[in-house]
């Protein structure tokens, strides 16, 4: 091989850089997260039912929030019909964390997993954080 | 010849291309359009191989029986020895940034003059033997069989690129044409296939070490010529000298200077220019030409043929080699010669007996460019110039491709320009420089037979001239290739009527000011010198 | 069936992306660069007074790094891109060479956007997500409609990529020289960059069990979720496919660019003397042979000869 030292050192520097996940693994490796539904709120529930069904919520809450936001903001409809007819009234605050008091238990644990900056907190308040 | 058609005829380009593929489109020898085949004598005399009577007309080219193994065998070889190869065969993604920077294509609208069109002749034939995915998918990876009409496909196309690298400039992986081309002009030749242009002048510069075929005797005659012409003109004679060993100096150029007009004056205007600087230099009949041939052949010939410009520096013992006026002499010289006959320790690194200067910049090759030489003189004052003389010129500056592309020599020629002329106009930024348009005839196409192609290749060149001629009264087109000399006049009277073509050192004798000369009437050609009856002083 | 393409087409198709790349630049480094052949793009450096172009002509290894880096970031080369035109005249035909910018900005945007989708992407495989891709997210999605964030790269890759692939099929030239598999890579990364939007956008998958995949594959344990929408798996299929096939197709442009040697060598061929490694001698026609059959009219010319003639 020619040139052999400027050849091998970008290729290494290519599959380094590339593979720079697997020897962050290595090195740190958060474990998946696990969401806690360890709330009086939920305790209290005879049945643990949330808006919709668990798959939906983990894969589409944030599209049901944007939807909330916009039913309430712009069309002026509040109440949301969600699994097996149960009314809710759209509100994040309200009734969201109402069960998910826990932020940094619940909503966090995700988020911060799959580095996910979610435009909520800029304008609402987590339960607990009001307090001096 | 075939009768020319008139330059509106011949501009009416069609640039749509054809229905049918271009790989289901049989190429057509047209005469005009094609160049002869190499004969057999000029291919014994090197020892090139297929030595034979052929025309590419002919139906049957008489290739050798096991022509399609050679061919492939010597592909192989190639890609093994040239990483430039494998890259440009392999990296190109068709973009199309190149298609219209070719001056065949713009001038002809044949879509196989689109530089990634004339690569895929080879590359389709790279893949089907030399590519996973070209085995697997054939077709539809773009790969072809090699088959006789690929072979024709490849002489016409490979002998329709003058190797200006203007493609390679605009290609983002600089992807390089000319290489394609040289490398694909060798497989050619490894069955026969070359042109008679080509074939000839290496064949003459193997033996008498110019293109011409100029014996030692006559090179002398025509040189001494030159200084009759010189001393009618000046009043001074001016003694070159010949083959003397112990000269500080050896100047080698091409021997289109030697030749014929308009090369022999800018010829007189070395002469000149080395005799008022009392330069000790000597001419060699034995290395009495710069240009090579043989990289219009191939990497061995060049060598073959550059082999004698060190011999004959060793063997008179010079100091170091100055270098005329030339193209593609230039790109053998500044990319090929110290490599191939290098190192040439027994030279000196380059410096000017007159200024001082060390030419560091040649140090390992120890040859420096006339232009490089003559910019530094004037530079340090040590010429006396009149520009008025050239009042009567109105000069455009025409970069050839070689010094451009593959060297970079743009302001010492235009230094020395703006200093023997005052009347100096660039032509458009898109055609000079690095993005300069060849002449259309260089890399050994500049035969008669192919005058149309030239004039296509020619156009864009022409049509960038036109502007500063139309624009600003240009009359004169200064150059510093060989080749240029020789073709441009043609392609002007064709395209621009009314334009000259001069080499830079014809307006150096022009413009110089030499100790013991008469009054000057005229310039080096006989024509009467602008306002001189005036009294115009300067 | 999910563990076939959420482990198995993955790590085979990263498997064969860099055996393949490595394959073919070895190949590319065992042939060796004879001669010193940098197209050269401005003045060279010659006389001391003369400015020379440091990096269309560079002279020295610093020069060579920054011609290479104009390249294969901004796109150098491209950037001159003219369209020649013929336009009629007064007294004939003229050429004219017109502003032509958009290949270059198309391919510009479409590589760019690229490369920050791909960093973005690697908050899947980092667990914490380093500040940078954070950052990078964050800034490549500012924009919101509705509150919905837009990622600004998302909008632009399919644009490019649209318009690359359009210019393909509807410009006579462009659609000349193009073989069947030139209209793969761009139709492979509109899919791959439309599953990706459909998902972000519009039919969601569960994020967080997509990360636990992509963790599993980057620690070696592989496990596959369950509940991952289809749409991921076909994400997943095609970014497969595209690095499966980059080595064995022209989308190694990507490491030819800096192996290639009319851009990656300094013009110095006169100072420096490039070795040829497979140089051999060859025939010449040598002094003595050219005085053997011009000796006597050399001599009769009277020219210096090295024996005697008359």
């Amino acid at each position: 091989m020619y040139n052999a030292r400027p050849v091998i050192i970008g290729l290494a520097v290519f599959i380094g850089l590339t593979t720079f996940p697997i020897w962050r693994a290595l090195e740190k490796a958060a474990p998946a997260p696990e969401p806690e539904l360890d709330t009086p709120a939920i305790q209290q529930m005879p049945e643990k039912l949330c808006v919709e069904a668990t798959p939906t919520m983990r894969a589409r809450h944030m599209q049901l929030l944007g939807d909330w936001r916009a039913g309430v903001v712009r069309d002026g409809r509040t109440v949301y019909a969600g699994q097996a007819g149960k009314k809710y009234e759209m509100s994040l605050q309200k009734t969201c964390l109402k069960c998910h008091a826990n932020k940094d238990k619940f909503c966090d644990q995700c988020h911060d997993y799959a580095g996910v900056q979610p435009d909520c907190w800029t304008c609402h308040i987590a339960p607990g954080e009001n307090k001096p | 010849m075939a009768s020319l058609p008139k330059p509106d005829e011949l501009a009416g380009i069609n640039y749509n291309p054809p229905r049918t593929g271009w790989r289901d489109t049989p190429v057509e020898f047209r005469r005009g359009t094609y160049c002869y085949g190499a004969k057999p004598k000029n291919l014994e005399a090197v020892g090139l191989p297929n030595p034979r009577d052929w025309s590419p007309e002919d139906q049957d080219w008489k290739l050798p029986e096991n022509w399609k193994e050679i061919i492939l065998e010597g592909l192989r070889e190639r890609l093994g020895r040239f990483r430039s190869l494998q890259i440009f065969m392999d990296a190109c993604v068709r973009c199309g940034a190149c298609a219209d920077k070719c001056h065949f294509f713009i001038g002809s609208g044949d879509p196989r003059n689109m530089p990634v069109l004339r690569a895929e002749l080879l590359r389709s034939v790279y893949r089907r033997d030399f590519t996973t995915a070209g085995k697997i998918f054939g077709k539809l990876a773009g790969a072809r069989d090699l088959t006789e009409e690929v072979l024709k496909e490849w002489y016409y196309y490979f002998f329709q690129c003058t190797e200006c690298r203007r493609c390679s400039v605009f290609c983002p992986f600089g992807i390089d044409t000319a290489e394609i081309t040289i490398l694909a002009r060798e497989l050619l030749n490894l069955v026969g296939c070359n042109i008679d242009w080509i074939a000839a002048p290496v064949a003459n510069c193997y033996r008498t070490g110019n293109h011409l075929g100029i014996q030692p005797h006559a090179f002398k005659d025509m040189i001494d010529f030159c200084t009759e012409d010189i001393e009618k003109v000046t009043g001074v004679k001016v003694e070159p000298t010949f083959n003397r060993k112990g000269a500080e100096v050896l100047f080698i150029t091409p021997s289109g200077d030697v030749f014929a007009d308009p090369g022999t004056y800018t010829l007189m205007g070395y002469l000149m220019l080395f005799h008022e600087i009392g330069l000790d230099y000597t001419f060699s009949t034995y290395a009495s030409d710069g240009g090579n041939f043989g990289l219009f052949t191939s990497h061995e010939m060049m060598k073959r043929l550059n082999a004698k410009m060190y011999a004959e520096a060793g063997r008179l013992g010079v100091k170091w080699i100055l270098g005329g006026e030339c193209g593609h002499m230039w790109r053998v010289i500044h990319q090929y010669m110290g490599t191939m006959n290098g190192p040439a320790d027994f030279l000196e690194e380059p410096v000017s007996p007159i200024t001082g200067t060390r030419f560091e910049h040649a140090r390992s090759t120890k040859m420096i460019h006339i232009a490089e030489f003559t910019a530094d003189l004037i530079r340090h004052n040590k010429v006396k110039l009149d520009p008025g003389r050239n009042n009567h010129l109105k000069v455009t500056f025409h970069d050839p491709r070689n010094t451009s592309r593959a060297m970079g020599l743009f302001e010492e020629p235009r230094y020395v320009l703006r200093s023997v002329c005052n009347h100096f106009r660039e032509m458009p930024e898109n055609t000079i420089r690095e993005q300069t348009f060849c002449c259309g005839s260089g890399a050994g196409l500049n035969t008669d037979e192919y005058l149309e192609m030239r004039l296509r290749g020619g156009f864009p060149r022409a049509n960038a001239v036109r502007y500063v001629h139309e624009k600003y009264g240009v009359n004169t087109v200064a150059c510093v290739c060989a080749i240029d000399r020789a073709v441009l006049p043609t392609l002007m009277d064709y395209w621009v009527p009314g334009v000259g073509v001069a080499g830079l050192h014809e307006l150096v004798g022009n413009a110089l000011v030499m100790q013991g000369e008469n009054d000057r009437t005229t310039d080096l050609r006989g024509n009467p010198l602008h306002g001189r009856e005036e009294g115009e002083d300067v | 069936m999910s563990f076939f393409f959420g482990v198995v087409v993955p790590y085979a198709a990263l498997i064969t992306f860099f055996a393949g790349l490595v394959y073919r630049v070895v190949k590319w480094a065992r042939a060796p660069v004879p001669f010193r052949i940098p197209t050269t793009c401005g003045q060279q450096k010659s006389l001391p007074w003369i400015k020379a172009s440091k990096f269309d002509n560079p002279s020295s290894t610093a020069g060579v790094v920054g011609r290479i880096a104009l390249e294969a970031l901004l796109f150098r080369s491209l950037f001159r891109n003219t369209r020649a035109e013929k336009v009629s005249w007064q007294g004939g035909p003229k050429l004219a060479y017109r502003w032509e910018k958009w290949l270059w900005l198309a391919a510009l945007s479409f590589h760019w956007s690229f490369l920050i989708i791909f960093l973005r992407h690697l908050r899947f495989f980092t667990a914490p997500v380093p500040s940078l891709i954070r950052l990078i997210d964050g800034v490549d999605g500012f924009l919101r409609v509705g509150a919905q964030g837009l990622f600004i790269t998302d909008v632009l890759i399919l644009v490019a990529v649209t318009y690359l692939f359009l210019r393909r099929v509807v410009l006579p030239q462009v659609r000349y020289i193009s073989l069947p598999s030139d209209y793969f890579p761009p139709l492979l990364i509109l899919s791959l960059a439309l599953s990706g939007v459909l998902m972000r956008y519009f039919f969601r998958v569960d994020v967080t069990a997509v990360k636990e995949l992509a963790m599993g594959l980057v620690t070696f344990h592989p496990k596959v979720p369950e509940g991952i929408g289809v749409l991921f798996y076909i994400h997943l299929f095609l970014v497969g496919s595209l690095f499966a096939c980059f080595p064995f197709s022209k989308l190694v442009h990507m490491a030819g660019i800096f192996l290639t040697p009319t851009r990656n060598l300094p013009n110095d061929s006169r100072a420096n003397r490039h070795i040829d490694p497979w140089d051999y001698p060859v025939k010449i026609h040598p002094y003595e042979m050219y005085e053997q059959e011009f000796g006597k009219k050399m001599a009769e010319a009277g020219l210096p000869v090295e024996k005697r003639w008359m």
